[in-house]
């Protein structure tokens, strides 16, 4: 479970949203987006353009050419930006490719983003509660998308219910601005909350939903609105990995000669450390983004 | 025996504390009752294999009862109807009553025939969540209250308990919960991360705090600070300013 703190507005968090989105069409997962704010098809035809092998060359120059050499794996590391670019000779490395790039001033293409199945949950157009689900105790908008979800675990087997089903997938579930009031939450507006359980619920049930089933979830949430800072306490130690991130838009960093390469700084508050006594943490601890013409890069 | 030990972490993660507790009763011959709220079973049980325990095997032998609260929770909010009489320890999730968990914990470590374990364990992971999970911090305190009654008291067993702390915290709600609980705990481990920041030899800090001053009113408690490493199948404890990176 994935937990992103918003930037001021929603620019950044946006387009690292639109960024998971879109890695889960290139790798062929299956898609769950949920809204309250825009429409699942509209952040669907907005995604970024995968950097593929045959147009990388073209984008990336004439370097790209230089690099197919045959001492493949020497240049790798010197030029580990170019991952993505084909391998011609069956090299027995064991170099791993993770992740691919994107061209954040292209669109991905019709064709691909229909390439996969995407269910969409727009608030708005939903029907309405179960009764049972009033026992719940929560938002109904939260319980809504709850069962939204849990249904489409269910029916397409990503809980592992269908012994039938011959290859598995998986699901990326992408929930944007969830605690806004949009949702029917007032955690955003209000620091005495009318109900300042339903969120940190909401969160438990999904991490339940998650465990249980082959999927992985990114939230995105506008923390900055929030003046209950328990709630955000709590909301932290509910989630896996919480990310932050901090424009400097209209901020005072914005003219600090230290930063004037960047548009902003990435928190990295909480890594999981799952089914290990330790965790993953890497050495650098500091890091800025960048938003590019055409790339986002974090460094 | 009958002790309440306070597992409490601040700026860290203070899980491995509880990973070593649920293995070391096992290994012990104890009977564990194990509520298990945050994280998977899978999880435990891959960590505990690391530490030479099997948790499938305990729970077959019926020396671990575990209840796996994310299981649990989609068992009530998405399964059958419950039935009256059973009903779920998670029920507090839509009424706020920790009742029919105490009893399920309860129900857990009494004595049953056959098998004569060596003293019931209650391990709890973590009670900052039943805050987050609309329980009221009297309820938490309540129910926290019953367990030591009837586990430590009444079956003389040994309750461990991890909550969570931030400094500066605005969880007032937590805040209470933990400061009452410290008040009341035979043992207290305290996970702290360092203040410095992160370091790769240094994981954090723990006090050990032996409150002797519960049970006998003359005595002082008893403090003692280690730092630690966590690593894959060890945790290594040190003197402040000996880690083996500095020495």
């Amino acid at each position: 479970l994935v937990f992103t703190e918003e930037d001021k507005y929603g620019l950044y968090s946006n387009l690292l949203f639109k960024y998971f989105l879109a890695e889960g069409i290139v790798c062929g997962h299956d898609l769950f987006v949920a809204s309250a704010k825009e429409h699942p098809d509209n952040i669907l035809k907005e995604l970024p353009a995968p950097l593929l092998d045959d147009t990388c060359g073209k984008e990336l120059g004439d370097e790209a050419a230089a690099v197919k050499s045959e001492d493949f794996q020497d240049s790798m590391k010197i030029a580990w930006r170019y991952q993505n670019l084909p391998k011609m000779e069956t090299s027995p490395t064991t170099y791993t490719k993770f992740g691919h790039y994107y061209d954040v001033s292209k669109k991905m293409s019709p064709e691909l983003c229909q390439s996969v199945k995407w269910h969409s949950f727009y608030l708005h157009e939903e029907m309405s509660l179960e009764p049972k689900m009033k026992t719940w105790n929560m938002n109904s908008g939260y319980a809504r998308l709850l069962q939204s979800i849990q249904r489409i675990i269910s029916q397409e087997g990503f809980d592992g219910s269908d012994p039938q089903k011959k290859q598995r997938n998986v699901l990326r579930i992408g929930i944007q601005s969830l605690g806004s009031v949009l949702w029917g939450d007032d955690v955003c507006c209000s620091d005495a909350p009318e109900d300042p359980h339903s969120l940190t619920k909401f969160l438990y049930v999904l991490r339940g939903l998650l465990r249980k089933s082959l999927s992985a979830c990114i939230i995105t949430v506008p923390a900055h609105l929030m003046q209950n800072k328990a709630i955000m306490e709590r909301v932290t130690n509910l989630s896996d990995t919480v990310v932050g991130l901090e424009s400097f838009i209209g901020s005072e960093r914005e003219t600090n000669p230290l930063y004037k390469d960047y548009h902003g700084l990435v928190h990295v508050h909480q890594i999981p450390r799952l089914n290990s006594l330790i965790c993953d943490v890497s050495d650098t601890k500091d890091l800025a983004f960048r938003l590019k013409r055409k790339q986002f890069t974090i460094e | 025996q009958g002790q309440f030990t306070l597992l409490r972490d601040t700026r860290t993660d203070g899980s491995f504390l509880v990973h070593h507790f649920l293995s070391f009763y096992l290994r012990a011959g104890c009977k564990v009752c194990f509520v298990a709220l945050l994280q998977s079973f899978s999880h435990y049980n891959i960590v505990a294999q690391k530490l030479g325990v099997s948790l499938a095997a305990a729970k077959e032998r019926g020396q671990l009862v575990f209840l796996e609260g994310l299981k649990s929770c989609l068992d009530l909010l998405f399964g059958e109807e419950e039935q009256p009489e059973q009903p779920s320890p998670l029920q507090f999730l839509s009424c706020r009553e920790l009742r029919a968990l105490f009893d399920f914990v309860r129900a857990s470590l009494a004595p049953a025939d056959g098998h004569a374990w060596k003293g019931p364990v209650l391990l709890l992971d973590d009670l900052s969540l039943l805050l987050s999970l609309g329980a009221a911090p009297v309820a938490v305190l309540d129910f926290i209250h019953y367990c030591r009654v009837s586990v430590c008291c009444q079956l003389k067993g040994n309750v461990v308990v991890l909550v969570h702390s931030n400094e500066d915290s605005e969880d007032e709600e937590n805040e209470l919960v933990v400061n009452s609980l410290c008040h009341h705990s035979d043992l207290i481990l305290w996970a702290q991360g360092l203040a410095t920041g992160f370091c790769k030899d240094v994981h954090g800090q723990i006090k050990i705090i032996k409150r002797l001053s519960l049970r006998q009113a003359a005595e002082q408690d008893v403090v003692q600070i280690y730092q630690y490493k966590i690593q894959d199948r060890n945790v290594t404890f040190f003197a402040p300013g000996l880690s083996a990176a500095v020495l």
